[in-house]
Parts: C-alpha cells; structure tokens; sequence
C-alpha cells in the first residue's frame, strides 16, 4: 500500500480533533506553565517547551505507525504485552520514585512510565484474544482468561502506587460486552457502585426504605399477565442489604481516613460550615481551588494568559491533572464546552469507526481505545470539576507529560492505521 | 443494545459535564468574584488628609507624621531583646506577648507591634533599625490640631466599621474616615482618592507582578486644602467664655451666612481623639451622658426659644398689619387668659412696640399674637399665615448647612395643634404662650442664630455655612450664595431694630453697652423643665441672648443659648456682647465683663438636679 493512499483514507475527522485537542492542551499548559521572564515556546528547560518537543516526538510515532505493515501489530501484540509486563515488574527494581510513586524509568533526557505503554499492550493483546477463532467469550474459561490479560498490569500498578492508572484498565472490560460478555455482570456492576455510593451518601436504613418503595411500585404497576420472582426478588434485596451493611463496616473499620475524607468530600457528607471551612485548605484544597478557578472563568473567560489563580498557581498539579481547570478560568464554559463536544465527538466517530470495521480484531483494539480513553477523560474531568472523587489520571491529549501524551498518541493512531486498512477481512 | 450502549454513556457524560460546568460557570458565576480572588492583592497608596484652615489662613487642622514599628514574625531573628525593649520603651514581657500575638495573627504578614511612636524615639530606634531583621518602621499621618477648640465643628475621624463598609465600597478595612463635623461632611474633599497598584500572587502570598500589566492601577489623588468660615481667635475666646457652662453659641456673618464661630459647651480638645489614647478618651467623653460633651448643643440642642422670638411676632403683626410702630397695648404686669393671669417683668403701664421689644414685655405681644390670629375667620387660618411667616425664617426644619443635620427645631402647625387638642378643640388663647417664644416652639441656636441674621439683614438670609474656600478659590454653591428671602416686607425690620437697638440703650441689656458699638439685641429667659424620679420639676431659667453689630452694617449676628443661666442679660448677654467686641475690635474693653465671665460657672446649678436634695431655682447670683 502507499503512503499516498494511506492519506486517502485515513480519517480526518479523528486526525483533525486529535491536533485540535492537542493544540488546545500545549496552549493551556504554556498558560499554567509561563512566567514573565521566559521567552523562546521551544526552551526545552520550560514545561511548554519540553511539551512542544515531545509533540514533535508524537508527530514523529505518528509517521512511523502510518508507514509501519497493519498487520505488524496483531502480530507481535502478545510480544507488546510481554514486554510491557516486564517493563512493570521491572519498576520493582529499576524504578524512580516521583512524589512517592514508582512509575517511571529514568533514560537520562526524560522518564518513561511503563503504565502508559502497558495500557496500549493490553488493549492490543485483550482484541488479540477475543478476535482469536478459538475464543468464545460465553464460555467461563474464556471470559476468566480475558479477566486475566486485563487483571494482570492493574495488579502489577496497584503497589506503585498508583491506583487511577490501575482503574484505567478496568475500562478495558467494555471490550469483552461489546463481543458478548452478558449483560448482567455490567447489572451487577453498577448496582454494587450504586449501593455502595447510596449507603455512605444517605445510610443503611434510607437504602432499605427505598428498596422496599421500590418493590411496592414494582407491584403496583406490574401487569396481571407478568409474574413476579418472589424467591429471586426477596434474595436479591437480602444479598443489597447485607451489602449495605458491609459497605459500612469496611468503610469505617477497613478505609484508611484518607479514603474516607475523599469519599466524605466527594459525597458532600460534612454539612458543618467550620469543618467545611477545614476541607477546604486540607483534604478538599486540589478540588476547592479547582472548582474556584473554573467558576470564576464565567461564561467567556479571562482570556488568555490572564488567568489569575492559574498564574497564582493556586490549583495544584495544574499542568498535568488539573488542566482542564485552567481551560476553565481562562477560556470560559465556551473552552470547556468546545473540548468536552470536541472529546465526545471523537469518541462517538472511534465508535462508529469500530463499528465499521470487517476485522474483529481491529473492531476490539477499536473499542478498547475508545475505553481506555473514555475512562481518562470522564474521571479526570470530573475530579476537576468537583463530580467525582480525587483519582490522579491524566487528561488524553492534554495534560503535561511526555509518557502520556506519545502513548495515548499511539494508542489513537494505531487504531486509525488498522482503520485505513479496514475493508479487508484479513490482513 | 450492546452498540449502543457506549455511544449513550458519552452523551449521558457529556450532558452530566456540560450541567456541572453551566452550574458553575453561568449560575454560580459573579464578577464581583474579581474581588475575592486570592491571588489579586489590591496595594493601596494614601494620599494625604487634607488641611483645614480659618477664614483668615490660619491653620485650625493638620497631619502629623506617627511612625508605627512593625513586625513580621517569620522573618525575625534572634535579638538583644533588652537592649531593643528599651529602645522601644516597652518591657520584655509585653514584647513577648506582642510578637506571640503577631505571630498568631500571620507569621508572614507585617502586624503593628508599638505604635505611634514619639518623634524622639523614632530618631532614636531609627539609627540601629537595621540591626533588627524583619522588623521595621511604618510612617502613617496623624491628624494634628492647631486649635485646642472647635472640636465640635471639625469633628474626628476613625477607622471604618462593618456597616461603612457595607455602604460605601470605597473603603477597605483599617482605613480612616470623618465621622462628625467637618470632618464627616466634607470626607470627600480631606480624603482624596487612594491609589491602588493590583499584584498579582501566588498561593504563597508572594508577588509574582504587577495584575494585567498595571492597566487597573490609578494614582493616589490628594486631599483638598479647605478654608472654613470660622474665625479661629473668635470660636478659641468664645469656648474661653464658656468654662464651665452648658449651651451653644452661633456667630453668623449676615452678608453671607458663614459661620463665623460655632461653640458647644461643655466641648473638648480635639487633639485627645488622636494617637494612642484616643479610644480611651473616646469611651470617657462618650459616657459623660450628664454633660455630654460630645453632643454638639448648637446644632442638637433644641429648647424653646423665649423672648427673642417675640421679635419675629412683632414681624408678622406689622406685615398682617394688625398694628402699626403707634398701636397701644396695657400691660398689667402682666395679661390674662381666661381668668389665669401671666406675669410680666417689664414694669406694666401703656406699650408701643418699641418698648415691647426693649422692656420685652410678655403683655404687648401676647396682645399682639391675640390681633394676628383674630385678623382670620377661623384660628385655621391665622395659624397657617403664622406659620408660613415664621418657616420662611428658617424655623421649625433643617436649615440645610453642611454640617451634619442637627435637630430640626418647632414651629407647630394647626395640624399639630389638632393632634393634641382634637380637631377644632383650640383657640389662640390655648397657644397664646408662642407668642413669647415658650409653649410648643423649639429652636436650635443656630437656627436663633439665622433669625437673627435675617433681622439684621432686614428681611433675608444666606444659608449658613461652614465651607469657604476650596483649594483657596471661594465656594460658588448657590445654596449658599443665593439669598434666602422671608415674607416679612423689608420695610417693616426698621421699627423692629430700632427696638432691638434700645435693649442695649435702655432696655433689658443697658448695662453691657459697647463703646463705640451700636449694638442690637433681645435678651431672652426660657421656663425649662425636668423630671427627677418621674416628677416634673422646673429647673433654674435658660438665659437667652441673640444680638447683631453694627446696626447700620451687620457685620455679625450670634445668638448665646446658656442652660440654666437664668435671665438673658446674664450669662448669654455678656458671652454675646464679649464676642461682639471680640469680633469687632480685635480686643475687649469690658474688662469687667470678661472677667465675670471667665470666673464664674454653673457647675453648682447643673448639679442640683442631681443631688437628690430640694433646690432653688432661679437664685440671684450677682
């Protein structure tokens, strides 16, 4: 194939949001970033500068998936996995410690964090297995080993510690129910989140008054033909309950009072104004100030560079996590409106990209890019904008971070390299 | 179902983050937030309070330069506590607990440690400040007073509270604002307008620059130098006069209405309402509820008039033309209502106006006051003709000087009458006591003041005013500089200052003639009452004295309020005659006078009230 018609069929719509969201992202942390004093955009000794290098360096990848043979990644994907694997259970020894987690290896001009090449890897070797002829993912076995490929590197991150890049993988489990996995394990799922959030937000007892209101509606409405399941019904409301229950004990007896103020902020459980007053320059002052700096943005912004609490450096970590807080302050909910239509519409064009794929393996990669990416931007955006609990993961495209911004580049474009190549079967 | 089901939880998320971002960003949204937000500080760069001079350029207020000794905890190093104590002048343990509580207060923000320090020791601390790390010297200006007197008219300032701040975004915190007098009314002008240089900060509170490029930034404006109509000498021998006496004295120059001198008694040195003491002073004064010297008696002080309001009655009769400077009335030491006779000092016998005014006989215009109202077919209507002439003097409502409001005074209204009496229920013989100036009405003494100026002028006044120049040019507000006029026909005044002008030839104040002065006046004594542990006791007399110099070319018009100082030729005439002299001739030939008036004081008539004890009223003391 030549590269000229590789031009022809990649696709635009994704390329073109890709470089707008990247675009939006160097502006956004040359903004946290710049000091009065700096000058040069390419002074590799600023964050923006060493961000503009390694958007060359993604630029660069990009040239190298596009020209590389499509089937080079199904091939070697178990080898990708492989390495990956190892290159986490090497963190164990080589590894460098950044405030206090172990993520990265030390190669002298930059460091590389192996989690970021792990959740590409995965992603790879998960559609590698499910598109497997011999893999049907109604059996058991099958749906415990695809568990597995993805258990595996969560496992390997959780000691870093790093538990966000850990959830990440997790995402991955999406896959598996757009190839068949029943639904009723995502049912179970999320009720399990909903008691578990249900319990601490409102107690044991709201929780019980509530089911029991809502068995009554299901009587009333109920059709004379439909008959109700008692026996599984009342089983299902005992297993919540003692759920409920549990939730409790394990959330004062087994969470360290860390986890729990997080979860406590995230609910709003502290009423008191005086102790609220406290949150807030503790536990709560990354998501208080967050919160500040994108409500006093307003509806058009402060414009560019004139981001007061930005310049502050008010809100913590805000080159790489809390980037989208500057977006906020500076642009307005015009900013952040356009990134989250910006984001959503690239994510519904994968899926349909997907979709429209006759390989089953780029199918599966196809959705375990969008999940991967999908989970990135839904917690780190909501953490931001105060919705969700505080879990460290980066924001695709935007935050600062050389790791982050190449392997998300190649997760991307692997997908859309396999896309040109999508109306063979085979490759 | 499975095909969909991505597709609806980004829409689902979508939706979930753009109505968090509206929440925030539309709804919460403010944009006074600007002002909230940490990481703008606001530096502020005052201007100096500006000066107040007299009418003749002498200087009544200035600022006197304090220097503060401040303290950043964090940046102290370990010292020679003693030898630095004693430059302070404080002991060792004070200093500990002062630099505790700065430290409490803000380890990295700067706290007053000893304040207002005297000239002295500022020469001496400077020297060897530097051997001090992270304390260091604040200059800030103190008000400094050029006067012991006229803290009534000056006023002070102190630090703005929650309620300035509410109503006025102008100030923030720890600043100074005029509170009373001068000080208050023309806040604008002393004040100046701050600069403000906006830095911006980082969470540290360090300053990381200048917030957008200093296009906010303004420049300090400086306060104005204003000139006041007060006559330093006059106001300073007026308050000399006063010692130890309770009442108000206006001075008003009748070509202009500006206030030659304004005195309540018993007053204070403005200078203690500044420095380190002052709140201590203030509590002091401020609970002084007997004396109440922080009441400015000649703008609150509203007592009923007395005899010299029988001048303006004397006004109205001849302007309704109920009788001419010829028409007779009998005095029979006194004059009946009904069956009830009133008394009268004059000495009885058959009274024209003039020896109505000069002998102020209570018969003559008691007769008088009967004719303007019996004029009408119904007491309605005398009383609203009444009424309208005496408003017209600036009676009975805010004069509109540009001091604070004082009191408004009384001038009933038939309106007023029927409230009490019922509708119809009255006639003039039930209000016949205003015709001396006792009964309902009630004025402040520079509202006495006023009338007197519009006597003098014969029949208009200027509102009287305390502002005169600005920067040195003149004031042109025409509030102040356009006359006033009653509705008193101008020829009816020279009968009535005629009669004015033989109280002090033969009448009611011979005896404190002016050498080489033609003198008007009308002495007044006004019944007051009290009421000790629920009874209503009548309390010594307040003398009353209103008077204007020359005759033929008013140069000044006073009007003397004294409580309890019993008849007007008393206390309140010799204080209004000293001062016309005063005023006049620079210098006091009534040495007799003077001295009367410096010695003696109504201390001991102010406190039997209070001594629990029956008491005298109204005794003989010279």
């Amino acid at each position: 194939m030549s590269g000229r018609s590789i031009l022809k069929r990649i696709d635009w719509l994704s390329v073109f949001i890709y470089f707008a969201l990247v675009l939006i992202g160097w502006i956004n942390i040359y903004s946290s970033t710049f000091t009065d004093d700096q000058s040069s955009i390419f002074d590799i000794g600023t964050r923006y500068g060493k961000q503009l290098f390694f958007i060359g360096v993604s630029l660069v990848s990009i040239v190298i998936i596009m020209a590389l043979e499509v089937n080079f990644y199904e091939r070697f994907s178990s080898l990708f996995y492989l390495i990956s694997m190892v290159s986490l259970l090497g963190l164990f020894v080589f590894g460098k410690t950044i405030a206090g987690a172990t993520s990265w290896y030390d190669l002298g001009f930059f460091n590389l964090q192996p989690s970021e090449l792990a959740k590409v890897a995965t992603a790879l070797a998960l559609a590698k297995y499910l598109s497997d002829i011999q893999t049907d993912i109604k059996r058991r076995k099958d749906q415990l080993y695809a568990l597995l490929i993805i258990l595996v590197p969560a496992i390997l991150i959780i000691p870093q510690p790093d538990p966000g890049s850990a959830l990440v993988f997790f995402a991955l489990i999406f896959v598996i129910f757009r190839e068949g996995l029943p639904l009723y394990y995502l049912a179970i799922i999320l009720s399990v989140i909903l008691v578990f959030i249900m319990t601490l937000k409102f107690g044991t007892v709201w929780l019980i008054i509530g089911l029991a209101l809502l068995i009554i509606l299901l009587y009333a409405l109920k059709r004379k033909t439909l008959k109700i399941p008692v026996i599984p019904l009342s089983l299902i409301s005992i297993a919540i309950i003692l759920f409920s229950l549990s939730v409790n004990f394990v959330f004062n007896n087994v969470f360290e009072q860390r986890h729990r103020d997080r979860f406590g902020l995230w609910l709003r459980l502290e009423k008191d104004p005086k102790k609220l007053e406290q949150i807030r320059k503790s536990i709560g002052y990354n998501t208080y100030q967050s919160e500040k700096a994108i409500e006093s943005g307003g509806f058009f912004g402060k414009g560019f560079l004139e981001g007061t609490r930005t310049k502050g450096d008010f809100v913590p970590e805000q080159d790489t996590d809390y980037i989208f807080s500057t977006v906020g302050e500076e642009w307005g909910f015009l900013g952040t409106a356009t990134v989250i239509i910006l984001f959503s519409v690239l994510f519904l064009r994968l899926i349909s990209l997907a979709e429209r794929q006759k390989n089953a393996f780029a199918r599966m990669y196809g959705y375990g890019v969008i999940s991967i990416l999908l989970i990135h931007y839904f917690i780190n955006i909501g953490m931001v904008i105060g919705i969700l609990p505080t879990i460290g993961i980066p924001l695709p495209f935007f935050s600062y971070g050389g790791s982050g911004l190449l392997f998300f580049t190649i997760l991307l474009f692997i997908f859309l390299r396999l896309d040109t190549n999508r109306l063979k079967e085979s490759f | 179902m499975r095909k969909i089901l991505l597709s609806l939880i980004i829409v689902v998320i979508a939706i979930t983050f753009l109505g968090r971002l509206s929440y925030l960003q539309i709804f919460s949204f403010s944009a006074e937030q600007v002002l909230e937000d940490p990481a703008i500080k606001a530096i502020y760069d005052y201007p100096e309070r500006g000066y107040i001079y007299d009418r003749n350029g002498h200087l009544l207020v200035g600022n006197d330069p304090a220097y503060d000794v401040m303290v950043i905890p964090r940046e102290v190093k370990p010292l020679d506590t003693l030898e630095f104590c004693g430059l302070l002048g404080i002991d060792k343990e004070k200093f500990v607990k002062k630099l505790k509580k700065a430290r409490v207060y803000s380890p990295r923000l700067p706290s007053v440690l000893v304040p207002q320090l005297s000239k002295q020791d500022y020469a001496k601390l400077q020297e060897k400040m530097r051997k001090y790390k992270g304390f260091y010297i604040q200059k800030r200006s103190l008000r400094y007073y050029d006067t012991p007197s006229a803290a009534n008219v000056l006023g002070y300032i102190s630090e703005v509270n929650e309620g300035d701040l509410a109503v006025n975004k102008y100030y923030v915190q720890g600043e100074l604002k005029g509170r009373t007098g001068v000080e208050r009314y023309y806040e604008d002008l002393l004040r100046g307008r701050k600069g403000v240089q906006y830095i911006q900060k980082d969470r540290f509170n360090r300053d990381i620059g200048p917030y957008k490029n200093g296009e906010l930034d303004t420049l300090p404006e400086q306060g104005k130098q204003i000139s006041i109509t007060i006559d330093k000498t006059l106001q300073e021998y007026g308050e000399l006069l006063m010692n130890g006496k309770r009442g108000g004295i206006v001075a008003i120059e009748p070509a202009t209405g500006e206030i030659l001198s304004m005195i309540s008694g018993p007053t204070y040195d403005p200078a203690l309402l500044v420095g380190r003491e002052r709140s201590k002073n203030y509590t002091k004064l401020y609970n002084d509820t007997i004396a109440n010297p922080t009441w400015d008696r000649s703008i609150h002080a509203q007592q009923p008039p007395g005899s010299p309001f029988k001048t303006l009655n004397a006004l109205i009769a001849l302007q309704e033309g109920v009788l001419d400077v010829n028409t007779t009335i009998q005095c029979y030491h006194g004059f009946y209502v009904g069956k009830k006779k009133r008394g009268c000092h004059c000495g009885g016998g058959l009274r024209n106006l003039n020896k109505g005014i000069s002998q102020s006989c209570n018969a003559y215009f008691a007769g008088a006051f009967r004719k303007i109202y019996e004029k009408f077919e119904t007491t309605d209507e005398g009383m609203d003709v009444w009424e309208k002439h005496m408003r017209s003097f600036g009676l009975g409502d805010y004069l509109g000087y540009d001091l604070p409001f004082g009191q408004k005074g009384r001038i009933p209204s038939k309106e007023y009458y029927d409230k009490w009496y019922g509708d119809n229920r009255w006639s003039s013989s039930y209000i016949i006591s205003n015709s001396i100036g006792q009964g309902e009405i009630l004025a402040t003494p520079v509202q006495l003041a006023n009338m007197t100026a519009a006597i003098a002028n014969r029949g208009h006044y200027f509102t009287p005013h305390i502002l005169k120049k600005i920067e040195g040019k003149d004031i042109t507000e025409p509030k102040f500089t356009e006359a006033k006029h009653t509705t008193i026909d101008p020829k009816h005044f020279e009968p009535v200052v005629q009669g004015m002008a033989d109280v002090y030839v033969s009448g009611t104040a011979r005896w404190l003639q002016i050498p080489g002065i033609e003198v008007a006046g009308k002495t007044g004594t006004a019944e007051n009452f009290t009421k000790i542990d629920g009874v209503r006791t009548q309390l010594t007399d307040h003398s009353v004295f209103v008077a204007f110099a020359p005759v033929d070319d008013p140069k000044i018009a006073i009007a003397v309020y004294i409580e309890n100082g019993y008849f007007g030729s008393r206390y309140a005439g010799h204080i209004a005659t000293l001062m016309i002299e005063k005023y006049l001739k620079g210098e006091i030939t009534l040495k007799t006078l003077e001295k009367r008036m410096l010695e003696k004081t109504l201390e001991a008539e102010y406190a039997k009230p209070y001594s629990g004890e029956e008491f005298k009223i109204n005794e003989r003391v010279w």
